[in-house]
């Protein structure tokens, strides 16, 4: 996904917000479509976002967990998705643990997917959102430094945010523990890579990710207590002018202090909030565009196709 | 050394006369190199003579002018799938398709369900294939009980059923203590020790290489130094105790670094490479396709590079298909999820003159010799075309193009990761011990050109 194509969606998702000031919060847009939200992981901003996004564009809305489902009876993704797409969807948005999930679905379904989600790949609608909510706290990100801190190695919105913010003009830094960063991300896209924070003065954002206890267990760090000492992103670090983002659910007291979650520096609520905006345009985009926004089964140009590609991959 | 002809397999009525008219003859074991007619009498190479000289009564002849006559092939690394994945793949299937791929032998392993550790299930492949076989087949048995890695299987009598060699392939030996047990048996059963090496605690749950391509995608990685290092390891234990092994599927750099330096301190080592290390990198997982999963995984353009040096300096002893038939099922489905291995009989030759030979990258001789040298590896005469050898050869149209897979597969499995793949250069018929045990079918139609 290019520049142009990203500011494209970011503009629509603009024209949306005025939507949501409204008394009644809805546009006939999509009206008589029919979109399949597909979760098979647990899910509270990206699920409920993505539904109150069809539904603000007036699209019936079918949502489908992997708990008591015909998932659970060990149905395989290819036959759930022949079957919801029987009911002739013009999307399906679909969170799965596996990479490549999603595109994989684009060759057994005429309906548009939207990846909300594929494993440790990539999470292209999180990365949007948090363009969207960056240009309008800062504007251009042409030229901004932005720190992604925290483990890098098991997140996909590090990924997703790593090539959107660098496809956006800004200069990209991965940083934390040498354990939890992938080897060699910095020869597979445009970024730097840091193992501390003593430079981190330089961001003028600092996007902190979710440090997951388990890690521990791995022996990826030592302790909780000197991931802390080392990476916790707390008041002493952040500087004045610093904003500061996190893609939720934040660990209250391991990758952020209480203070600066909810200090003046914080972008946390407005993420939330575009991803509602941010949504609508991407299924807007999809389903109303004259660029074919639905798949067909043969093609493999769906990469073309905005939301489900990863963001930013080169052309 | 014995002929692969005494391997397993359906040897039918005793074999007319043929002749290979006018083909361009190449064994480079023996010094061979020019065109002939090749007179096959009684299964036998009877005769190199002279272009369009030969006269024998009631031969075939076979115009192969323009054509290549080469050892036919040796595969010791196939996996057959029987008993207990005959979904996959099967003894007749898999030896067509071997055959289909200018094969004359191959070996098939043990990790089946369940795993080849009986004498009696050495016994009972080998009825099997003395009717379902169109190739010679041996059958590898386990090192260990179950594969699990614990007991050794009783490598005497199961030498004494036929086995011909032993493996666990699909998983490494994790314990040195049982490697090293397993070693110094082998000086009582005297046969191959095959090795699938790779250190499990390294490998974790990888998927695919670990580097740049498995950074971006947020696949695990299996580094490269999971497989190295348990070379490293076997290597020295095998010096130790004077024994032999054969390194299946090596697939990094660093690992073709420790059988060179194993080579030189005189271990008794040797090893294989696939035709898709040898021809393809991680690059082609960013497609997430599972059809480029296997284990060891694609690695990255040095490997390959090193690879094809160490066929080059000897390091490398052989080209090995690690042919691993899957059923669609478990390859339609995420990355992660998804069945690892490809199959590769059919393609191996054609793949290997396409994309390394005809660009000059590898020697023609060098890469036909390696495609038979496994064969001595588990004690067996490389095919050759020297008279009076047993006929087993190869004749392969340099200038064929065809699409892989087009005209569908003879395995009974599709997940080959060179499907759709346009080719130069095809195998038009094989003879295994003077059967005519494979002939493409437009071909043997007449309309081969």
């Amino acid at each position: 996904m290019e520049r142009a194509d990203i500011e494209r969606i970011l503009e629509r998702a603009e024209s949306f917000a005025e939507v949501g000031r409204r008394d009644i919060k809805k546009v006939p847009t999509l009206r008589g479509r029919t979109v399949v939200s597909l979760f098979y992981e647990s899910s509270t901003r990206t699920s409920s976002s993505f539904e109150l996004a069809a539904k603000r564009l007036s699209a019936d809305v079918i949502s489908v967990k992997s708990a008591g489902s015909a998932v659970d009876k060990g149905e395989s993704l290819k036959d759930t998705i022949a079957t919801l797409s029987a009911y002739g969807p013009e999307a399906i948005i679909i969170r799965h643990p596996m990479a490549g999930a999603a595109k994989l679905v684009t060759g057994w379904t005429d309906a548009a997917v939207i990846n909300a989600g594929d494993g440790k790949h990539e999470h292209p609608s999180q990365a949007l959102l948090d363009v969207f909510t960056l240009r309008q706290r800062i504007g251009d990100l042409e030229g901004k430094s932005i720190w992604i801190v925290g483990d890098v190695l098991h997140s996909r919105v590090a990924r997703s945010c790593a090539l959107a913010f660098a496809e956006m003009g800004a200069s990209v830094t991965l940083a934390g523990p040498p354990t939890l960063m992938p080897r060699g991300i910095e020869h597979a896209m445009n970024v730097e890579v840091a193992h501390s924070l003593d430079h981190l003065e330089q961001a003028d954002v600092v996007y902190a990710l979710r440090m997951q206890n388990e890690r521990m267990t791995d022996s990826f760090i030592p302790s909780l207590r000197e991931y802390i000492a080392n990476f916790q992103i707390d008041a002493r670090r952040l500087g004045a002018r610093q904003l500061l983002m996190h893609p939720g659910p934040v660990n209250r007291g391991v990758e952020l202090s209480a203070e600066v979650i909810d200090g003046p520096a914080s972008l946390m609520t407005a993420q939330v909030e575009s991803g509602l905006v941010v949504r609508m345009a991407i299924l807007f985009e999809l389903l109303t565009s004259g660029e074919r926004p639905r798949g067909d089964k043969s093609g493999t140009e769906q990469d073309d196709l905005p939301a489900p590609t990863p963001i930013g991959e080169p052309a | 050394m014995k002929p692969v002809s005494e391997l397993d397999w359906r040897r039918g009525e005793a074999p007319g006369p043929v002749v290979l008219s006018r083909a361009s003859v190449l064994d480079p074991r023996r010094g061979i190199d020019g065109v002939h007619d090749v007179v096959v009498r009684d299964g036998q190479i009877a005769e190199l003579a002279p272009p369009g000289e030969a006269e024998v009564d009631g031969a075939e002849v076979v115009e192969a002018e323009g054509k290549h006559v080469f050892p036919a092939f040796f595969d010791p690394h196939v996996h057959l799938r029987t008993p207990g994945g005959e979904d996959a793949e099967d003894i007749e299937t898999g030896s067509r398709a071997a055959a289909a791929g200018g094969y004359c032998g191959i070996l098939a392993m043990a990790n089946t369900k369940p795993p080849i550790d009986q004498a009696a299930d050495i016994t009972a492949l080998r009825e099997r294939a003395a009717t379902d076989a169109s190739v010679p087949v041996g059958f590898l048995a386990t090192v260990t009980m179950g594969m699990q890695g614990a007991e050794l299987t009783e490598m005497a009598e199961l030498r004494d059923a036929g086995a011909a060699g032993f493996s666990d392939d699909g998983l490494p030996l994790r314990s040195a203590r049982v490697m090293r047990r397993a070693l110094q048996y082998q000086q009582l059963a005297g046969l191959q020790i095959a090795l699938h090496e790779e250190d499990p605690e390294l490998s974790g749950k990888g998927v695919m290489h670990e580097g740049p391509v498995s950074a971006m995608l947020g696949l695990e990685g299996i580094p490269s130094v999971s497989e190295s290092t348990m070379i490293a390891r076997d290597a020295a234990l095998a010096l130790y105790e004077e024994a032999r092994i054969h390194v299946q599927h090596l697939s990094a750099k660093e690992s073709v670094a420790v059988v060179e330096a194993a080579k030189a301190a005189g271990v008794a080592i040797t090893c294989e490479a696939t035709p898709h290390h040898l021809t393809l990198t991680d690059e082609e997982v960013r497609s997430l396709d599972a059809h480029f999963k296997m284990n060891p995984p694609l690695r990255a353009e040095t490997d390959r590079q090193a690879l094809i040096e160490g066929l080059r300096s000897g390091a490398i002893d052989c080209i090995a298909t690690d042919h691993a038939p899957h059923p669609p099922q478990t390859k339609e489905v995420p990355f992660e999820q998804a069945a690892m291995g490809v199959t590769g009989l059919e393609t191996a030759f054609a793949v290997i003159h396409t994309e390394v030979i005809l660009p000059g990258v590898l020697d023609l001789g060098l890469a036909v010799e390696k495609m038979s040298s496994g064969a001595a590896a588990f004690d067996l005469d490389p095919p050759s075309l020297q008279p009076g050898s047993e006929a087993n050869l190869v004749l392969f149209d340099p200038a064929a193009e065809w699409e892989a897979g087009a005209d569908g597969w003879e395995s009974r499995s599709e997940n080959s990761c060179f499907s759709g793949r346009q080719l130069t250069g095809r195998v038009l018929m094989t003879l295994a011990g003077g059967h005519v045990a494979y002939r493409q079918r437009s071909f043997a139609m007449g309309v081969a050109e």
